[in-house]
């Protein structure tokens, strides 16, 4: 199949050439022409005022050309000289997933000064650093960057290209995605690759995280996907001493490239929990009965060197703040323990905590649905058992490593 | 103020329970509702509408009992409804939606604002509002949590608190725009009597289909979805633990050997 452009009905009055995202549109005197750098994206197709491009075949669904597009391409947020954990996080699934599918792993930086974010991305076995540095992407715009981005997409052709599920990734994916006219799978938890076919099977999940969905891109490129932040781990750092090439590309930006403008950015000072890195977590439900039985919660905590998070009854109760929030609405976690203390285990939390490695719950509601999931189950007086708890600990000298 | 707000009828996955007995879910008699996030970007919408005059339409798309969450809009108070309805249009990814939904708002014709939910919990993607802004080319401004409205010169703004996690960015883009609100932006009120009785009364809801809103058939449905469904299996949450009893230092001790043979560490001091 092709896209063609009708000699008879083009005007040479260039308004389609600047849809296409590939500059593959061409003017061959008064006749606007399709390139060999046409992928088939089909962003052309409405261009025309006049109606003279085309599908070949018009009902065939649009299939780009899927074989030049190659390796897979990491987005490392940054803001404020730091870079995002999750985009790490994605590093490491982006080299198994090379490694499986013979590809190679390339990360896109884009700010304003990312200098020192690039020496600290060397420390990875990256094939190419692709560097996009201009005071106008200091800090997040979406046009600019998607503009940005897009070019890069354009100028490299990657396979895939994996965005963390923040705020941000989740602002900018889909409208790069919609640049490109490709497919953008959100908030993935598992990658694989299709050994037939070669697709990235993208599985994330649905209906509030009760149903898991395998995605694929089939005839588009590239194939996109924001992913859910503290699923995976971060890599291993290789101090093989490769040299990883840094590319710059070129950025083109004027002041009209925003469609937005950032008045003022401000980290707003609330209680910080940090369940995203924790190992252990204990946590407290609506049996903890009120907000100042908490603080048996955060003297266990203390004494594991775990973090304290709370289903979402808790939070709505106001005992506790919605940073420790866990669940459908809340957090996702994963860490190596999770204790429940007084949470039924309604599905919604469940959303939020199931993957983690072991669970012990502590409700004394043996009918409570949270010890179906339990690993180790007790059914008991949770006010009775934690002081114990947290003595034994202490008595024992219950190992806890500093692991910053 | 034109303001279009674009709205869903989604299963009620918040109020999906296991059944006690097998461990799987009561998937059986969840009720449609209208997505939680859209009703706070009706209300987002019907505020600036007080504050400012105009009006507001409500759109969505969906099969013939979608047309159940725009009655809905009209009851809280919405002054035009429109479904997208057509069987060309089912089996959309989000890019065909967006598609869809942008045909349709090219046929409205002049808007100032468009207010979407940032996200639905059935496909829990949050890409339609921002892939709607890209085929309608307006400026994005997601996870708003307040806004208002200024004008400078001959132009109109929307000023935007959007809050990325931690970040609070102080966002302002010229009309028209597009914006997503979160369930942390305001309270949505109840219908009232009259408003339900003004809802029923007012108007008709408008269905349009492929043709009406002049939708390239290769973008929308199936055919103009980039991604599909390979397989989906539903979620168990079952683990095959140990129960144990006794007194509570017993129990203290039976925690903190399963901690030991397992090699639980803490990571962090508090």
């Amino acid at each position: 199949m092709k896209i063609l452009i009708d000699k008879n009905k083009c005007t040479g009055c260039k308004k389609c050439i600047p849809s296409c995202p590939y500059d593959a549109i061409v003017m061959k005197g008064k006749l606007a022409t399709i390139d060999e750098r046409c992928t088939l994206c089909g962003a052309c197709l409405e261009a025309c005022p006049f109606d003279a491009i085309a599908l070949s075949n018009q009902m065939e669904k649009i299939r780009m050309d899927v074989s030049s597009f190659k390796d897979i391409f990491v987005f490392i947020e940054n803001s404020h000289g730091k870079i995002e954990r999750v985009s790490l996080e994605l590093l490491s699934k982006a080299f198994e997933l090379a490694k499986v599918s013979k590809q190679k792993v390339a990360a896109v930086l884009i700010g304003d000064d990312v200098k020192s974010l690039s020496q600290e991305l060397k420390k990875y076995n990256l094939n190419k650093i692709i560097i996009a540095e201009h005071e106008f992407l200091k800090n997040y715009e979406t046009l600019r960057f998607t503009k940005v981005f897009g070019g890069i997409i354009k100028k490299y052709k990657p396979s895939i290209v994996l965005f963390g599920a923040t705020p941000l990734g989740r602002d900018l994916a889909p409208r790069v995605a919609n640049m490109v006219q490709t497919g953008l799978t959100a908030d993935c938890t598992e990658f694989a690759i299709d050994k037939e076919s070669g697709l990235l099977l993208q599985t994330r999940p649905a209906f509030g995280g009760n149903l898991m969905a395998t995605i694929v891109c089939r005839d588009h490129r590239p194939q996109m996907a924001t992913v859910r932040p503290g699923v995976f781990n971060i890599p291993t750092t290789s101090s093989s001493g490769k040299k990883n090439s840094v590319e710059h590309f070129e950025v083109e930006l004027t002041q009209n490239d925003a469609q937005s403008e950032i008045i003022e950015e401000a980290i707003e000072s609330i209680e910080h929990a940090n369940l995203a890195n924790a190992k252990i977590i204990v946590s407290g439900g609506r049996g903890m009965g009120e907000k100042r039985n908490f603080k048996l919660l955060y003297d266990l905590a203390k004494a594991l060197g775990a973090e304290v998070g709370s289903s979402r009854a808790a939070v709505d109760a106001l005992w506790i703040d919605h940073e420790h929030q866990i669940g459908q609405t809340g957090k996702t976690v994963q860490p190596d323990l999770y204790i429940a203390c007084g949470i039924s285990g309604a599905i919604q939390h469940l959303a939020g905590m199931s993957n983690s490695k072991y669970i012990i719950a502590i409700n004394k509601d043996k009918e409570a649905p949270i010890h179906k999931i339990a690993d180790l189950s007790i059914v008991g007086d949770l006010f009775d058992i934690i002081p114990k708890l947290i003595k034994t600990i202490n008595n024992t000298k219950y190992p806890i490593t500093n692991n910053c | 103020m034109n303001i279009i707000v674009t709205i869903k009828q989604v299963p009620d996955t918040l109020a999906i329970t296991v059944d006690p007995e097998t461990g799987t879910l009561n998937r059986k008699g969840v009720p449609s509702i209208i997505n939680p996030e859209d009703k706070n970007a009706i209300e987002a919408a019907l505020m600036l509408k007080r504050k400012h005059g105009g009006s507001v339409t409500a759109i969505s798309m969906g099969p013939h009992q979608a047309q159940d969450v725009l009655r809905e809009a009209l009851c809280l108070g919405v002054d035009r409804a429109i479904l997208l309805t057509d069987e060309l249009f089912a089996g959309a990814d989000t890019l065909a939606t967006a598609y869809t939904l942008s045909s349709a708002i090219k046929k409205i014709g002049n808007f100032d604002l468009i207010i979407a939910g940032h996200q639905a919990i059935d496909g829990d993607t949050a890409q339609v509002g921002p892939q709607l802004a890209g085929f309608l080319n307006i400026p994005q401004i997601t996870n708003v949590v307040d806004m208002k409205i200024s004008a400078s010169g001959n132009h109109y703004y929307i000023e935007a608190k959007s809050k990325f996690g931690h970040l609070v960015r102080k966002v302002r883009a010229k009309l028209p725009s597009l914006i997503t609100v979160v369930k942390e932006t305001n309270r949505p009120k109840y219908t009232t009597i009259n408003g339900i009785l003004n809802g029923y009364r007012k108007r008709e809801i408008e269905c349009w289909n492929c043709d009406d809103i002049k939708a390239a058939k290769h973008r929308i449905g199936l055919i103009g979805s980039p991604t599909s469904v390979l397989k989906t299996k539903w979620v168990e949450h079952k683990r095959k633990g140990k129960t144990i009893k006794g007194s509570p230092e017993k129990i203290a001790d039976e925690i903190i050997k399963f901690m030991e043979k397992k090699e639980i560490k803490g990571a962090y001091s508090i």
